[in-house]
């Protein structure tokens, strides 16, 4: 519907403006950007209103008081931003240590991701009898729909009756009592595993694609030189792959940084100290204080470290290869 | 080709997983005026459970009022979130179900119908509730935002079969109780369950057990006081069940609903636990029959004050924005009325919120006699401030994690208690 009335919109006014200028524009020229309009308005609605609607909420007092009627919320300047950062008060120091633990399982995470995906990419390259059952199977953990996956880790993480204590304390006899996977000091190793466990496939796929388009005859030459296959991994792969990994890379600390869905499906409404992620956390700091100005103010700080990250990591990429 | 076509159902795949985030509410009908929206908590054994009970009381407030009302049963883990998304929005329900500690809070969101004297007349007066109960309605001095539906009190579950081979009585003092717990603590039986990982009871404990030591977590002017040293000892004395008494479970630490405490309980796992009066149909529905547990106040230790309970219940609030105003009163009027109540109060266990209503939720006498001596004279209201839903979350949050720490072997003192608590003062104070 929104297609039609844009190209309705764009067409005739931008067609009267081509007339009045001095070169006559080719029949038709208006048609890319008709079609692309539609595209760009969706964009503006679902992207960009909403970032510049949580960008003024952050300077906005938008509490309980005030939510029923976003225009009578008085305006604080910077102060959410103030209280977020002052780490000598419980808020900032809140979001500090949220922020460490983020760090952390980001790392742990997208490196470990990264690496059990291209173990099994290269695993996966050359053809052999049950290929495609492994493919299939690896990207299970994918297909399934994430709150099914989690769920089924949740309960499996469960002190007296899930699976992973009963494996190895009931099964395998191990001694001493059945620790905590959900709460205490456990939780960051149940959440950093839940999420690669749902991540490493994205991995798993990308760099399988990506090594198919490595002709095998550089491969054949390698060997025929007398390089084993880590050498030739780590001189015609690696380099060969740098694209998709560039990408790859950046997408998968994205994503992993924001990660809310597997702390929320994962604890609950209880969220432990050492699982408190943080988009979580700024969640937490919203919703059930009702703070909505501060938890805005905390995104668009978070917003600007990811994009300085990026922003860092995208020069730097470009710049190595301008230099190689 | 065969990479391509991976890569596209992968790409599905994902596009499906994103998609299938909620669906938005579709709360109020522009049409409305012969339509009613209503957002029930859940009140029964299950949601569905709650549908069947109330099904037929909106088709009888359709018959005598031609107003239809479009039900909506919404799990008490959604129940304040879908509220926050309710307000904010403006996509509101027309009449909703509040747990009571929330009144006052959602009053100051200005997004409820106040309760003026015109609109008390239109559902029957004031004065037909139990004054305990109509105080819970919002800030005191102010029109309140809400009226009472079910009212609920915590008691104290008892297995008479287990007390009586063990040869006790039911406790009337903390340390009978305590007493009594650890003899009753054997080998994977224990004394007590605990709903130690969720937030809500443990706030409510919190309260509790302060007001058993005469602290409170407000001031008259509304400012947060939780380091008071009564609130410490209190707090305390509830993590001692579990940390050096050792009645409890460590494994209780996950409990994150009443349930699986309720659970525990019905299946002779343990001896005692605190629960709302609501639970009997729980304990039922688990195969354990009525006269095979008692109840009593939860005691106070030797020479505190006789608190047993909150007001705890549900309450009733119209939406400020509703298109049929009139039709909502009245539809509150018919759930607060004495044939609806006399209706709903058995099959979801409430106590009475009507003056001079006898109880109907039990058959047994003594477990009604109990539970009303409870509710009308061993119980406090929660702090009637707006930052009330704050001190449940930021309170309740930190004791779930000094019971986690705990449970995992670490001790809590009360030196780590006032810590706990003043990082949660701070965070209400900024808020605030």
């Amino acid at each position: 519907m929104s297609a039609s009335t844009a190209v309705k919109n764009t067409g005739p006014a931008a067609g009267a403006t081509g007339r009045k200028a001095r070169k006559p524009r080719r029949q038709g020229w208006w048609l890319p950007y008709a079609l692309l309009a539609p595209a760009v308005i969706f964009e503006l609605f679902v992207h960009v209103v909403p970032m510049v609607t949580g960008i003024w909420m952050s300077f906005l007092k938008l509490t309980k008081m005030f939510i029923s009627n976003w225009g009578n919320a008085p305006f604080v300047g910077l102060k959410n931003y103030q209280v977020a950062l002052d780490f000598d008060s419980a808020v900032g120091m809140g979001l500090l240590k949220s922020f460490g633990i983020t760090i952390a399982f980001t790392l742990l995470v997208v490196g470990i991701s990264w690496g059990l995906g291209m173990a099994a990419a290269v695993a996966l390259q050359k053809t052999f009898k049950g290929r495609a059952i492994f493919r299939t199977l690896f990207l299970i953990p994918y297909a399934l729909p994430m709150y099914a996956g989690v769920i089924a880790w949740k309960f499996m993480l469960q002190k007296d009756n899930g699976a992973l204590n009963h494996l190895i304390f009931d099964n395998l006899g191990l001694p001493g009592d059945k620790p905590f996977w959900l709460i205490g000091d456990n939780a960051f190793i149940s959440v950093v595993i839940v999420a690669i466990w749902r991540l490493w496939p994205f991995a798993f796929l990308m760099l399988m694609a990506g090594l198919q388009s490595i002709p095998t005859d550089v491969y054949e030459a390698a060997s025929v030189d007398g390089a084993k296959p880590l050498r030739q991994w780590w001189n015609i792969t690696l380099p060969m792959l740098r694209p998709v990994n560039i990408s790859l890379v950046l997408v998968m600390f994205l994503w992993t940084f924001n990660d809310f869905n597997t702390p929320f499906v994962l604890f609950g409404g209880s969220q432990p100290p050492a699982g408190d992620l943080i988009s979580f956390h700024i969640y937490n700091a919203s919703f059930l204080t009702w703070n909505f100005g501060s938890g805005a103010a905390m995104s668009v700080l978070l917003l600007l470290f990811l994009m300085v990250v990026s922003g860092i990591y995208v020069l730097f990429m470009n710049r190595r290869k301008d230099n190689a | 080709m065969k990479i391509r076509s991976l890569a596209a159902v992968a790409a599905i795949a994902a596009l499906a997983l994103t998609g299938c985030s909620g669906s938005a509410n579709d709360a109020s009908d522009p049409s409305a005026g012969k339509t009613l929206t209503y957002w029930a908590s859940n009140q029964g054994t299950s949601l569905d459970n709650d549908k069947e009970v109330l099904t037929p009381q909106l088709k009888k407030f359709e018959e005598e009022t031609g107003i239809k009302v479009n039900l909506e049963v919404i799990g008490w883990n959604d129940l304040q979130t879908r509220i926050q998304t309710a307000v904010t929005s403006g996509q509101a329900p027309d009449v909703l179900n509040i747990g009571n500690t929330w009144a006052a809070s959602l009053q100051s969101t200005g997004a409820f119908l106040p309760f003026d004297s015109a609109a008390l007349d239109a559902i029957g007066g004031k004065d037909k509730f139990v004054k305990t109960a109509m105080d819970t309605g919002g800030v005191p001095g102010e029109d309140p935002t809400s009226v009472p539906l079910y009212g609920l009190a915590y008691g104290l579950y008892y297995n008479k079969a287990m007390f009586k081979d063990a040869g006790l009585t039911p406790p009337t003092t903390w340390e009978d109780m305590v007493a009594a717990a650890k003899k009753l603590t054997t080998g994977d039986k224990h004394g007590f369950a605990l709903a130690a990982g969720s937030y809500t009871e443990n706030s409510h404990f919190a309260f509790i057990n302060a007001a058993q030591n005469g602290a409170d977590f407000f001031d008259a002017e509304g400012k947060p006081t939780f380091t008071e040293d009564g609130i410490i000892d209190g707090i305390s004395r509830y993590l001692d069940l579990m940390q050096t008494d050792k009645v409890v479970d460590p494994g209780n630490a996950q409990y994150d609903n009443a349930t699986r405490a309720v659970n525990d309980f019905a299946n002779g796992k343990v001896a005692m636990m605190l629960t709302q009066s609501n639970a009997n149909s729980s304990i039922s529905s688990q195969g354990m029959k009525d006269d095979e547990f008692g109840v009593v106040a939860f005691p106070s230790p030797k020479g505190g004050t006789e608190v047993a309970t909150m007001v705890a219940g549900i309450n009733m609030s119209i939406f400020k924005n509703t298109k049929n105003k009139d039709g909502a009163l009245e539809f509150v009027k018919f759930m607060t009325s004495e044939t609806t109540q006399a209706a709903l109060d058995k099959p979801f266990a409430a106590l009475p919120v009507l003056a001079g209503v006898t109880p109907s939720f039990t058959d047994d006498a003594e477990l009604a006699k109990t539970f009303s001596d409870i509710y009308e004279n061993k119980s406090r209201p929660l702090p009637l401030v707006p930052a009330e839903d704050q001190f449940e979350s930021t309170v309740g949050k930190a004791m779930n994690q000094m019971f986690a720490t705990i449970a995992s072997g670490g001790t809590v003192t009360k030196e780590d208690i006032k810590a706990a608590l003043t990082t949660a003062q701070q965070a209400v104070e900024a808020a605030s």
